[in-house]
């Protein structure tokens, strides 16, 4: 006897919105439970702060000549935390099926795309709010230290660095939103994948041979069709905020690339789930 | 009173060599598909990326690099050769006449003064008068005058005192201090054979012997006279993100006076050379001396020193090492399977079966950790050597288009071994780190966040080189020197950057600081699983 003969799966839960809203708070209590996601979570803001920090300070400008994007600067943490940020959406899923868990999961929650849903809701949820808190941090540290390293008006850089100016806030917004469909993107590739470590380095594969490579190809009709299609090069156009007219995308062109990559990763990793046994 | 002797079984004992331990946990590994499947990838990954850098290459040479003089043709760029098939810059005003036999010149140096352009942003305003610290100006004895001969040579330089050069990567140096006219410089070379020795002196009375040099081959007739070079000045910034490389001519003119020879000088007269003249000259002066009551007045611009690779500099961009720039995609796919190959024990029980067949977990960790090391180092192997074949192949095929900057044997040698030993212990690495977290996801976490992102940071521009060097001393990720393409000469002015290929330490250094790393994760892995409950 199936359980949707039972009628557990609609019945029970009245509604269509219920039966989402109990999935949500399933999903909920398997994150909220496992210390590592507050762990990492933590450890990504960490991480993203510490290393921005460390770029701002890395820098100084002794004269009126040094070109430098100090929104940029402020925010390379961002390429770093984004490890930690792969590796929360890869455990939220490859944990399930390492521990056999994902068997009772669909046995309760029988619609599976209701499931990565609400896998994909709730991480996106957590990841941003880390992410703005980790973005907003790195930003607050550029503003205190750049200044002390000659990035100062005497030098034309307006004196702090503030998300009242219309190309910082987008800067700063696009990367918490970077994060959160790296996130999105991670957990698509998990879902299709299922194995904790093989999606681990795929996805770290595919975010960051695209930076290195691009780095040394000679021919640069090549090199800006590779920045422009890789997920982190374009999708980290979004943190520019001078020379715009030389990126190979425009920022929020860069990342609705990063975007699609998202949304392809969890399509395929929708239908995987869907009809592959689990 | 009796004694009880202790039962022992008759059953004979089973071999438990750490041979079988060995081939146990080699067995483990052959048989999971998927780390087979994993080591093969990484190979494919390595080798894909090198051959996709390969033929993406030098289609936009036109373009060059930047302003230097060396600005790379669709012809394809020569570069003169020196001795030991280094490629050097030759390239400076050469005041000479034929020495035959044996004998010696010495002059006297009263003055050194440059010429460099403006190199910041705006409007360009005239030159200034500053020299650049390796402007050079001295005497030279020079297996004839074509690029890239033999040769010695005693010079004053703009800030780095009195030095004695040879062969383009010779240095010594000698008196320190600025020259001027009120505390010269003497200098002195002598020919004795293939020996050529170096003195200096600041009076002119008091001498000190430089240094002495063997110069193989050196016919009995030789160039040898006074001369005049000062190099590009380079300058790298990391505009809004992406890095710009500016090179710009600079020049030097030098006062020499008391010029006195000894030997065989058949030609009477000096005749004035522009050796390997690039049409580099500042607007306001070019190449040339001008002789008067003893006294010379000599300019010339250029260099003589080896070329620099890299894209940031003004040899051949390409290396060996950006065809293997691929290795740190391949060395994801090795991480993953190095930390399953620990995690999966714990994940299926396997460990207790492990351990009840060899209680002793030290051997257990260290089978586990030769064979993974092994495996990954064969990986590394066939990977780097591979892609060193295949791409110096396509990039023969694509001759003409861009040169790949030439390695002696030894360092291929050692770039190829080296990149399967940073594997191979990089492997071992994370083996020790998965018995320490016990998850995949952690283990791999750590060795990314320690290998690859340093790497990952050092490889575009835009990111502060100071923060890039300091990750590549102190992480793991210290072990990509190994890779490094070619030397750093502290006495040629470049841009040598982390993201050419030029490390803040060392090769084998670098090395050392992943095998550091290891020991330590090695030895804490061997304590915890000894102590802690499988």
């Amino acid at each position: 006897m199936s359980l949707r003969a039972a009628g557990l799966s609609r019945s029970r839960y009245g509604s269509r919105a219920g039966y989402g809203l109990q999935t949500l708070h399933a999903e909920w209590t398997k994150l909220r439970t496992v210390a590592s996601t507050g762990w990492l979570l933590l450890g990504a803001a960490v991480l993203t702060v510490a290393v921005s920090m460390a770029a701002d300070a890395a820098v100084t400008c002794s004269s009126s000549g040094c070109q430098v994007d100090t929104a940029k600067l402020s925010l390379t943490g961002v390429q770093a935390g984004q490890a930690v940020v792969a590796i929360i959406a890869v455990l939220a899923v490859g944990n399930e099926y390492s521990t056999g868990m994902i068997r009772i999961t669909l046995t309760a929650m029988p619609r599976r795309l209701t499931v990565l849903a609400a896998k994909a809701a709730l991480i996106a949820g957590l990841v941003l709010a880390a992410a703005a808190v980790a973005v907003l941090a790195s930003v607050l540290a550029g503003r205190l230290i750049l200044p002390g390293h000659g990035f100062t008006t005497a030098h034309g850089y307006p004196a702090l660095l503030s998300l009242g100016n219309g190309p910082v806030l987008r800067a700063a917004c696009g990367s918490v939103l970077y994060l959160t469909l790296v996130a999105l993107l991670t957990l698509g590739v998990a879902t299709a994948v299922r194995e904790t470590a093989v999606a681990t380095g795929l996805v770290l594969g595919l975010l960051y041979v695209f930076p290195v490579v691009t780095s040394v190809i000679g021919n640069q009709h090549w090199q800006r069709h590779l920045q422009q299609i890789g997920p982190m090069t374009a999708g980290l156009d979004i943190q520019a905020t001078a020379g715009l007219k030389s990126l190979p995308l425009t920022p929020w062109q860069g990342l609705g690339v990063l975007a699609l990559w998202a949304a392809g990763a969890l399509i395929i990793g929708a239908l995987i789930l869907r009809f592959r046994d689990a | 009173m009796t004694t009880i002797t202790p039962y022992r079984s008759t059953a004979q004992e089973a071999r438990d060599g750490f041979g079988q331990l060995l081939h146990a946990e080699w067995t483990k590994f052959r048989t999971v598909r998927g780390w087979v499947i994993g080591m093969i990838i990484a190979i494919v990954v390595t080798a894909g990326l090198g051959v996709l850098i390969a033929t993406s290459t030098g289609a936009s040479c036109a373009v060059g690099n930047g302003h230097t003089q060396h600005a790379v043709a669709c012809g394809g760029p020569t570069y003169a050769v020196g001795p030991g098939g280094v490629l050097v810059q030759d390239q400076f005003y050469f005041v000479r006449q034929p020495l035959a036999g044996n004998g010696s010149i010495t002059v006297r140096v009263t003055s050194l003064t440059g010429l460099s352009p403006y190199t910041g942003p705006g409007p360009v305003p005239p030159p200034q008068h500053t020299s650049v610290p390796w402007s050079k100006a001295g005497i030279i004895v020079k297996n004839g005058t074509s690029q890239g001969s033999a040769y010695a040579a005693m010079m004053v330089t703009g800030g780095n005192g009195v030095r004695m050069q040879w062969n383009y990567t010779g240095d010594t140096p000698g008196l320190p201090g600025a020259v001027s006219a009120a505390s010269p410089r003497w200098l002195r070379l002598t020919r004795d054979g293939d020996t050529i020795t170096g003195y200096d002196s600041a009076d002119g009375t008091h001498w000190a012997q430089v240094g002495t040099v063997t110069l193989a081959g050196l016919p009995p007739t030789v160039q040898a006279g006074l001369f005049v070079t000062s190099p590009h000045q380079f300058t790298y910034s990391a505009v809004l993100g992406s890095g710009t490389m500016n090179s710009s001519p600079t020049q030097a003119t030098a006062v020499f006076d008391h010029v006195s020879r000894t030997g065989a000088w058949p030609a009477h007269e000096w005749t004035g050379d522009d050796v390997g003249a690039g049409g580099n000259q500042l607007s306001s002066g070019s190449p040339g001396y001008q002789q008067a009551a003893g006294r010379f007045s000599v300019t010339g611009s250029g260099d003589i020193a080896p070329l620099i690779a890299g894209a940031t500099n003004d040899g051949p961009n390409i290396t060996v090492r950006d065809f293997l720039l691929g290795t740190f995609a391949g060395l994801i796919a090795v991480i993953v399977v190095a930390a399953m190959f620990m995690t999966a024990e714990y994940r299926r029980g396997l460990i207790r079966t492990t351990l009840a067949a060899s209680p002793d977990r030290g051997r257990v960790l260290a089978a586990k950790a030769i064979v993974i090391g092994l495996a990954a180092f064969v990986a590394g192997l066939v990977a780097a050597a591979g892609t060193v074949l295949i791409t110096t192949h396509i990039a023969q095929r694509r001759g003409g288009i861009f040169s790949v900057f030439p390695e002696p044997w030894p360092t291929e040698l050692r770039i190829i071994a080296g990149t399967a030993a940073l594997i191979a212990v990089a492997a071992v690495f994370i083996l020790a780190i998965a018995a320490i977290v016990r998850r995949s996801a952690t283990a791999i976490l750590i060795a990314i966040v320690a290998l690859v992102i340093p790497f990952v940071l050092s490889a575009p521009p835009g990111i502060p080189s100071s923060l890039v060097d300091w990750l590549l001393r102190l992480t793991p990720a210290a072990a990509f020197a190994l890779q490094q393409p070619a030397p750093q000469y502290y006495q040629v002015q470049a841009n040598y950057l982390a993201s050419s290929g030029y490390f803040p330490l060392a090769p084998w250094t670098g090395f050392a600081v992943l095998c550091g790393w290891t020991a330590l994760a090695l030895v804490l892995a061997a304590c915890l699983l000894r102590r802690r409950d499988a």
